[in-house]
């Protein structure tokens, strides 16, 4: 059983310049459990997900991991870079365009984090990458660069690089929104199964299914309000409120032919 | 007529220069780098003093000719008491003016990486340092080799302009060659040969580091 991480966000606001990308989000992240957040584009999910590692600096309120603070060592007191960076450490995140280092294979992606934060020796490093490409089943690909991947496969060795530094707390930011239709299924397979070894994760995502199979929890966002949190049958499925209602109605005539 | 005896013999002398003309074009483009490296840091620091300098720097070292920077160089150094040789003059100007160039280019080449390379690292926990060392500036240079390249044959042509201040490097020794020969067609056309294969070189030199960076 894996460690998992609880995250717990309070009255968290974030503006660009005059424009409030958050709007007092309060959201309890329970450990070994996903929570799914959907919403329109420009709703504020990737937003609120980037404060989660402080990748975006929240203006006010607390985000908490384990009881930590992450971003401020108090209000208007940013914490130092090499606190910060010992509480990212334990934080995994995959991005939707996998932003794999170019330059290195894949197997070189996956042990950079591991040599330079963790500073596990190359030879150990080394074996750790093959066993975390092995577990999103590319052990045959550790050798190639990025580019010779496809995007499912590049996007599995951005969570192989995430795992192998053995989080407990995997954020995805729309990790199937830049893949062909027939290559989301093999990445979302992948985060079934690290659901089901009891990672905390929170995953920012259009694709429904995957939300009302694996989520424990969905929170539906609009305009920077966190509209509401519950259940994955009550808000895909039984939604009260009108602006859950009215996404889900667009979601499903664009799904539908 | 064209005496290709005189064409042929030109060659020895102009070779024995192109070794000032390489020295500065090398050592300048070294120091360029190093400067230019500097510059680019300065550029994009979260100090606005630094940057505010470096912008500076690159627009007026851009703006004026290198001839005139190395007029201005060769001829000031001496009014505050530096008695510097011509050859060291001549490769400080050139850097400079170089550096201008190149801090350029590390600047459109980082500013070309998409931004989430960086944050793939600072969110897995990676030092400021090893984020610019082991993903940002390794893809830079690659990115930047072509510029660079250009930068250096660029160079290769403008220290003929170091003539001017009396080195004996390839232009100038062809100007001498032409003064004792009377034959100023086939000496030139010699060193437009020289220039012309030094260049072809480090053009082949830019492929070669290029294909070899390639991912």
């Amino acid at each position: 059983m894996l460690a998992a991480s609880s995250v717990e966000m309070r009255k968290v606001n974030k503006y660009y310049g005059k424009f409030q990308a958050l709007k007092d989000i309060d959201l309890s992240i329970p450990p070994g459990k996903v929570t799914c957040l959907i919403g329109p584009s420009g709703s504020g999910k990737s937003t609120l997900l980037r404060c989660i590692n402080f990748l975006e600096e929240y203006d006010s309120g607390e985000v908490r991991i384990d009881g930590q603070l992450i971003g401020y060592d108090a209000p208007n007191k940013k914490m130092s870079g090499r606190r910060l960076r010992e509480m990212r450490r334990s934080i995994g995140m995959v991005f939707q365009q996998f932003n794999l280092w170019p330059h290195m294979t894949a197997r070189e992606n996956v042990a950079e984090g591991l040599i330079r934060v963790r500073r596990i020796s190359k030879a150990d490093a080394d074996r750790r990458a093959s066993e975390a490409l092995a577990k999103v089943g590319l052990a045959d690909k550790s050798a190639s660069h990025p580019s010779r991947l496809s995007g499912g496969q590049q996007q599995r060795v951005a969570i192989a690089r995430a795992i192998a530094m053995e989080p407990k707390l995997m954020l995805f930011d729309e990790p199937t929104s830049a893949l062909d239709p027939e290559l989301v299924g093999e990445v979302l397979s992948v985060m079934r199964t690290l659901a089901g070894e009891g990672m905390t994760m929170v995953v920012v995502t259009h694709e429904m299914g995957f939300a009302a199979h694996v989520a424990d929890q969905v929170g539906f966002m609009e305009k920077g309000e966190l509209v509401s949190v519950a259940s994955p049958d009550r808000i895909l499925h039984r939604p009260e409120d009108a602006r859950i209602q009215s996404f889900l109605r667009t979601y499903h005539e664009r799904n539908s032919f | 007529m064209f005496s290709l005896a005189v064409f042929f013999q030109s060659f020895g002398p102009l070779f024995w220069a192109a070794r000032y003309t390489l020295l500065i074009s090398v050592l300048g483009i070294g120091l360029g780098i190093v400067i230019g490296t500097l510059i680019c840091a300065a550029r994009l620091s979260p100090y606005p003093p630094l940057r505010r300098f470096a912008a500076v720097w690159v627009s007026f070292l851009r703006g004026v000719p290198l001839l005139v920077q190395l007029l201005v160089f060769y001829y000031a150094l001496p009014v505050i008491g530096l008695d510097v040789p011509a050859m060291v003059a001549a490769v400080v100007t050139v850097g400079i003016c170089a550096s201008a160039y190149i801090s350029e280019i590390w600047r459109g080449a980082i500013a070309a990486l998409p931004k989430g390379q960086a944050e793939a690292a600072v969110a897995i926990g990676m030092t400021p340092v090893d984020v610019w060392t082991r993903v940002i500036l390794p893809q830079a240079v690659t990115l930047s080799l072509p510029a660079l390249i250009n930068e250096l044959i660029l160079l290769v042509k403008a220290s003929s302009l170091v003539s001017v201040v009396g080195i004996l490097e390839i232009t100038r020794a062809s100007q001498a060659q032409a003064a004792t020969t009377f034959r100023p067609l086939e000496v030139y056309i010699a060193a437009a040969c020289i220039y012309l294969l030094i260049n072809l070189c480090l053009a082949a030199l830019g492929r070669y580091l290029e294909h070899r960076t390639a991912v």
